[in-house]
């Protein structure tokens, strides 16, 4: 179900911004109740620039990347759960949400493309990889079959698989993990992508190939001009891609900002948290901040106030307003913004006598 | 992923060799292999009936001369035609002349007349004397015509069936269709049989059901024939509804599924190609092994509508005690069965990339 705004209001296109997300919201109705799984998400990217959205499991990242490809209401059949969206996506100019599902998917694989957590279950076992990039090519260009295959050809060639005419008549299972991935991201460039979302997509491979993925990535990104997402769990992944960072708890924004001012002056304890259980190869394992304590919140029912409060450990210092009312995002710099009741000074001082000299 | 529709038989194997590509010559050295087995299955299997078969009438009693003869012949006729069949032999020697008749063909002689038996020789009928083999050649073309035709009906009407419900899991018609499904397993062919004998052929007289060939005449071929075809594709019909639904079901929750959405696929493409690709793969495979098993009788089937095909000559064969039949149709069914399982499992290997022959 799509919810959209009264024709009076409508909102216009953000001036100026390649993607903006305002407002977004995903929920599930389930039998235990209604998942929550996004629940007043904004964000905006800009053409060329990279975003890097991080959180544990089950905050909302791939919920959020599909509602942008329009995949929650795609191929729905039966008595299906249905999600249900409200909020603004806009892409280029255009609100998707709103939109006529077919005109989101012709928008799918052209001006928007995703890369999958596990390319071996992303990758249909049953047509060559040749054959699934030449499809991608063709549902969106007008061209001969021989001239898709010269693309998709030239494409694996530029994702740096070896004798890519060969290979292009090999099977999925035929590939290792690393060179499986690149297929996937040849496939979701050969049409050129303005958007290209990424989910997960080292998580499935071994650190060495990590890397030559996410420089792969990187290079491409430069090349093509597009706008990329990039979502992970690892902090070391956005800090060596991203040029924004958006912290996501309980399908919410906690912190974003520009990866710079998010890596050296963080302003949420939940982002003080993931900073500590980021591996750090020059320091001593018991040394380093306790990573977040607890478990993920369920989704059913969000903690009151603070999504945060029940495992925070400045909640208490902070009163009763942190499970009452939810703090919204605040200006705590330039481009960076915090969603935290706890003091704005207050929280530097933390962060600088508390937390930073524990990194 | 390998747990799904696996190959049966186990002689193909799931392996991820990367770059590998299966050599025309491995290809033979298996096919070698598994025709050598079959063979030697298909050895196992006579020797096994042979040994049954023919060491009932030890056991109860009765004289294969007898059957052949009847009850009232004298002694020294008796004596003559258990010469000639060589029934006073070892089992293993009677065993060995069986196969070499087989293969090569046998000579039935008793010093007084030979009676030349051409290969594939199985014998002759203990009832009227008639050689096995066109008894048997006569019989087949009519289960096959039973089974060809309800495959094509309960392929068509299954998937089809499956898919829609699929689509529309938990509406009116998934559950309407699940429900006659259901009833479609559950009920013997004997009983819907029965019934729609009663109701088109005696009641209504719309249906004639006495069999004739299609070579000789292929309207009354075709007219005798609807009614099993449709009981018998409607029992298939339900297991395969409720298997292709059940798959296509699983298919759709694959990642590869979202795939092709994210690539900007229609659903029409979505569905038709990439989840039916793969919703296909375990029915094929059952299906070869199912038209297998039929094509050695439609007993059931057979019996209610009266057809003369294998299934129907075993069950007379059993009540008649003609041996020398019962051992035919068993062979011709083993045979069959045999035969498909190989046949699935090389199909297998060509519809699903990932299984190497080895
Ligand atoms: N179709 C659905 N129906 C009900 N709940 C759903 C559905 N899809 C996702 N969810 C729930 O939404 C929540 C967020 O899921 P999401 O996949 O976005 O997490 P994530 O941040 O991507 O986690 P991970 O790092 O594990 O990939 C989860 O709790 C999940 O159970
Ligand atoms: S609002 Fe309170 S509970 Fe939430 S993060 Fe800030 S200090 Fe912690
Ligand atoms: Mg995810």
């Amino acid at each position: 179900m799509t919810i959209n705004q009264p024709e009076l209001v409508a909102p216009r296109a953000p001036a100026g911004q390649f993607l903006a997300v305002r407002d977004l919201r995903v929920h599930f109705p389930t039998d235990d109740g209604l998942v929550k799984s996004v629940d007043g998400l904004s964000f905006t990217l800009d053409k060329g620039r990279t975003l890097g959205i991080v959180g544990e499991s089950g905050s909302g990242k791939s919920v959020t990347s599909l509602a942008v490809m329009g995949l929650h209401t795609a191929g729905l059949h039966g008595n299906q759960v249905r999600a249900r969206l409200s909020g603004e996506i806009w892409l280029d100019g255009k609100e998707l949400l709103g939109s006529d599902p077919d005109e989101v998917r012709r928008l799918r694989g052209r001006e928007m493309a995703m890369i999958f957590q596990d390319p071996l279950s992303a990758l249909h076992p049953y047509f060559t990889i040749g054959h699934q990039i030449v499809e991608a090519y063709r549902v969106h260009n007008e061209v001969t079959r021989q001239a898709a295959r010269k693309r998709a050809v030239e494409l694996l060639d530029r994702v740096g698989i070896p004798q890519p005419d060969k290979r292009a008549k090999d099977y999925p299972h035929q590939f290792s993990g690393g060179m499986r991935q690149r297929v996937m991201i040849a496939m979701a460039l050969v049409n050129n992508p303005e958007l290209l979302i990424a989910d997960e997509p080292t998580t499935a491979l071994d650190v060495t190939v990590q890397a030559q993925i996410l420089d792969l990535i990187r290079d491409l990104q430069k090349e093509f001009g597009s706008a990329v997402i990039i979502i992970t769990h690892d902090l070391g992944v956005v800090a060596e891609l991203a040029d924004d960072i958006l912290v996501m708890y309980a399908g919410r924004c906690v912190e974003k900002g520009p990866a710079e001012q998010v890596f050296t002056t963080p302003r949420h304890p939940y982002t003080w948290g993931l900073l500590g259980s980021m591996p750090r190869l020059d320091r001593e394992r018991s040394d380093r901040l306790i990573p977040v304590k607890g478990s993920p919140p369920s989704l059913i029912n969000v903690p009151s106030g603070c999504a945060f409060h029940p495992r925070c450990p400045y909640g208490e210092r902070v009163g009763a307003v942190t499970r009452t009312e939810v703090p919204v995002l605040r200006e705590v710099g330039p481009r960076h913004e915090a969603a935290c009741h706890m003091a704005a000074e207050e929280r530097s001082r933390v962060w600088t006598e508390e937390i930073a000299p524990k990194l | 992923m390998a747990a799904r529709g696996g190959p049966p038989g186990g002689a193909g194997r799931l392996r991820h060799p990367p770059g590998a590509t299966a050599r025309p010559s491995t290809v033979l050295a298996y096919l070698i292999r598994r025709l050598t087995a079959v063979v030697v299955m298909l050895l196992i299997v006579t020797l096994a009936t042979f040994a049954i078969f023919f060491m009932i009438p030890k056991l109860t009693g009765t004289d294969p001369a007898l059957l052949f003869v009847g009850k009232q012949a004298d002694p020294a006729a008796i004596e003559g035609i258990r010469e000639k069949m060589g029934l006073s032999d070892p089992v293993l020697v009677q065993f060995w002349k069986f196969v070499e008749g087989l293969v090569a063909g046998r000579d039935y002689a008793n010093g007084v007349d030979v009676t030349h038996c051409p290969a594939p020789c199985f014998g002759y009928s203990f009832r009227n004397e008639q050689e096995v083999w066109p008894v048997l050649t006569s019989r087949l073309p009519v289960t096959l015509s039973l089974a060809a035709g309800a495959c094509l009906l309960w392929v068509i009407g299954g998937v089809a069936a499956g898919v829609v419900s699929a689509l529309k899991r938990g509406s009116v018609w998934d559950r309407s269709a699940m429900s006659v499904a259901l009833a479609g397993v559950s009920l013997p062919i004997y009983f819907t049989g029965l019934v729609s004998l009663a109701i088109f052929s005696y009641a209504l007289d719309l249906i004639n059901v006495d069999y004739e060939p299609l070579t000789q005449n292929p309207g009354k071929w075709f007219e005798s024939l609807i009614l099993p075809w449709i009981t018998l594709a409607f029992l298939y019909a339900a297991m395969y509804a409720r298997l292709t639904r059940a798959t296509m079901l699983e298919i759709l929750g694959e990642d590869y599924i979202r795939t092709a959405r994210a690539k900007g696929l229609g659903e029409g493409v979505v569905i038709g190609k990439h989840a039916m690709r793969s919703t296909m793969t375990p029915i094929l495979t059952i299906l070869g092994l199912d038209l297998g098993a039929l094509l050695g009788g439609a007993v059931l089937t057979e019996t209610t509508f009266n057809l003369p095909g294998l299934g129907q000559g075993a069950v007379r064969a059993i009540s008649d005690k003609d041996l020398p039949i019962i051992l035919g149709v068993t062979l011709i069914a083993a045979f069959f069965i045999v035969i498909a399982n190989l046949v699935v499992d090389l199909l297998y290997a060509v519809i699903d990339p990932r299984v190497r022959l080895s």
